[in-house]
């Protein structure tokens, strides 16, 4: 695949920036509390997108595994929430374990109790996570399609895994929050969830800019060097084993917190969360947004998603052939993505054909002059 | 054990089989400080081969190199390019999507540690040396063109400064002048000329009137192994280099 590297325009970004803001601003007031929710939801999912971009699009490491890292991260939010609501159950642990007859709290969910540990846990656990897992693969020089496989068996690893532990995390079931406590207040309830949405739209702004800031300079020129031509980084004096670990667990402790806020507005956290198709389509909003954009990220990851949950509620049972065709179209037509493709010579192009705009004057020209004036002196 | 302390690098019965194919066998060659040393051979002879063992690229099958005293064999290759070893590849590559600024950051950065690249604002002593590169390989006019856009030439000199902002003791060039054209070519071995001294500098080539303009030491590599050492003349005067290589100009 060839990647270009696409530095929007300041002046593109901010307007960008401008109608997204506004549009998160005015949306509490324009929107009914479902929807409102719905868009809560799709902010959250930016913030994994934004993940993705940072290895796949500025480091070539597609990876299909980002759901472990946001399930690892929606587990974190929903065991702190499950824990700190479970006064009023048997034992003071959370209801679920009665079911199978669990009477002592599984060790590992102890620390969930303090709401520090949580908040530092839903980020830096799956960081971790994807720091091991990316050092091992990225040591033995795993690349390209094998890095891809790879992240997508360890993505089944990890769903089978969670599916198969009802005694420690309630298995297929997963883990609800909406009839969880925070603050006094049911985490469902319509206040809870508006925080959550202010939250969820800060965290995107502040991830985005977080992510413009690993990509700015020469961290991030090391990034491209090594999606377009790693042993030569590697001859310059430079380990990519140590960047790539760094950016992949970047990537996943971005993906931790997008799974946290995606969780408790949701409701419930559970191993769907690691299905294989949901990483892909991770890897399609990115591809639609425009890769190495990392606004185009967030652009594809909210609007995508909306535009799935305005489609299957007209249409069910559409969405699939309509994401499907979407994700074709970009591959073939536009694949730089949509912000790419407006960056870029694309709306001059379809200007052009539609007879719309003269063809600008450029090279070619100049030499045909050349050979004219040539024969001249002939 | 290292039999030759005067010499910078030393390749002692090094020997590179692929599945059964013995594409280095048992090849000696060692360089001394400072010099310019030139390598030739026919399609096939281990040139490619030669610079991979030496960069980390390729671990040899038996035999050993030494650099500055230190065996280079088992070592990854950015921990033998920071000792001090420094490589263009035949086919420029230079990172086509940074700007020929970036390129050159890249080169001149050190230390060459994450942390300090993602905290640290570049020197301004790397600043300078970056504007030094940029009047050696003529190129200031096109400080913030994308690399990718500039002419083939310019993408070798830009391979070259590269080389050369990673101070390296030892430079590896592998066919500078490739596609080059005859002036480019005259310029491109004058300026390794120039660095030879200083710097101690390995080029591959082909190009014979290239090589004879280096009027450097050559060696002749044939089918894993050193043929030949000597100056161009004696070179070409050897039956046994023109045999496999050089050809008889009465035929």
């Amino acid at each position: 695949m060839e990647f270009k590297n696409l530095k929007l325009s300041k002046k593109t970004t901010f307007v960008i920036w401008v109608i997204i803001i506004a549009f998160i601003i005015a949306a509490p007031s324009i929107l009914p509390v479902f929807r409102l929710n719905l868009l809560g939801r799709y902010l959250s999912l930016a913030i994994v997108a934004l993940g993705v971009d940072l290895i796949w699009g500025f480091t070539g490491l597609l990876s299909l595994g980002q759901g472990i890292f946001f399930a690892l991260g929606g587990y974190c939010a929903a065991m702190y929430l499950q824990i700190t609501s479970s006064s009023e159950f048997p034992n003071n642990i959370p209801e679920f374990f009665g079911l199978y007859g669990v009477d002592n709290l599984p060790f590992f969910w102890e620390p969930f109790r303090s709401p520090i540990f949580s908040l530092f846990a839903i980020w830096v656990i799956p960081a971790l996570v994807a720091g091991i897992l990316g050092f091992l693969v990225f040591r033995n020089r795993i690349k390209g399609v094998y890095f891809s496989i790879l992240t997508q068996a360890a993505l089944l690893v990890f769903f089978n895994f969670f599916n198969g532990q009802q005694k420690l995390i309630n298995g297929t079931n997963g883990l609800k929050t909406d009839v969880t406590q925070l603050f006094g207040q049911m985490v469902g309830s319509e206040s809870i969830q508006r925080m959550f949405f202010w939250i969820t739209a800060l965290l995107v702004i502040a991830a985005w800019f977080f992510s413009k800031w690993v990509v700015k300079g020469r961290f991030g020129n090391i990034l491209i060097g090594i999606r377009d031509d790693e042993p030569r980084v590697r001859f310059t004096g430079y380990n990519p084993v140590l960047f790539k670990t760094i950016i992949f667990s970047i990537a996943g402790g971005l993906a931790g917190i997008s799974g946290a806020l995606y969780t408790v507005q949701s409701g419930i956290v559970s191993p769907q969360f690691m299905t294989v198709p949901f990483s892909i389509e991770m890897v399609i909003w990115v591809a639609v947004g425009g890769r190495g954009t990392l606004l185009g990220a967030i652009l594809g990851a909210v609007l995508i998603n909306y535009a799935k949950s305005l489609v299957s509620e007209a249409l069910p049972a559409s969405w699939m052939f309509i994401q499907g065709g979407l994700f074709i179209l970009v591959v073939t037509a536009l694949p730089e993505g949509v912000l790419g493709w407006l960056q870029g010579e694309g709306p001059r192009n379809l200007l052009q054909k539609l007879g719309l705009k003269r063809k600008i004057e450029t090279y070619p020209s100049l030499e045909i002059k050349n050979e004219t004036e040539g024969l001249k002196n002939e | 054990m290292n039999k030759n302390t005067n010499s910078l690098l030393s390749l002692e019965n090094i020997s590179v089989s692929f599945e059964g194919f013995l594409a280095l066998n048992d090849l000696n060659l060692s360089l001394k400080k400072g010099e310019l040393r030139a390598v030739i051979g026919p399609n096939g002879a281990g040139k490619t081969t030669f610079l991979d063992v030496i960069t980390g690229k390729v671990k040899p099958t038996k035999g050993d190199v030494f650099f500055k005293g230190k065996s280079l064999i088992g070592r990854k290759e950015h921990k033998i390019a920071r000792l001090g070893v420094g490589r263009k590849f035949q086919s420029p590559r230079v990172f086509e999507n940074l700007t020929v600024k970036e390129n050159l950051e890249i080169s001149v950065s050190t230390p060459k540690s994450p942390l300090n690249l993602i905290n640290k604002k570049i020197k301004n002593d790397q600043l300078d040396e970056i504007e030094h590169l940029m009047k050696v390989i003529n190129l200031s006019k096109k400080i913030n063109s994308k690399a990718g856009a500039l002419s083939h030439g310019q993408k070798q000199w830009l391979e070259i400064a590269m080389l050369l902002g990673q101070k390296p003791d030892l430079m590896l060039v592998d066919e500078p002048v490739a596609g080059l054209t005859d002036e480019e070519t005259d310029l491109t071995a004058d300026l390794l000329k120039s660095l030879s001294g200083d710097n101690t500098v390995v080029v591959i080539d082909h190009d014979m009137e290239f090589i004879r303009r280096l009027d450097s030491n050559v060696s002749v590599l044939n089918q894993g192994t050193v043929l030949c050492e000597g100056t161009m003349d004696t070179i070409q005067n050897d039956k046994k280099v023109i045999d496999v290589y050089l050809g008889r100009p009465e035929e």
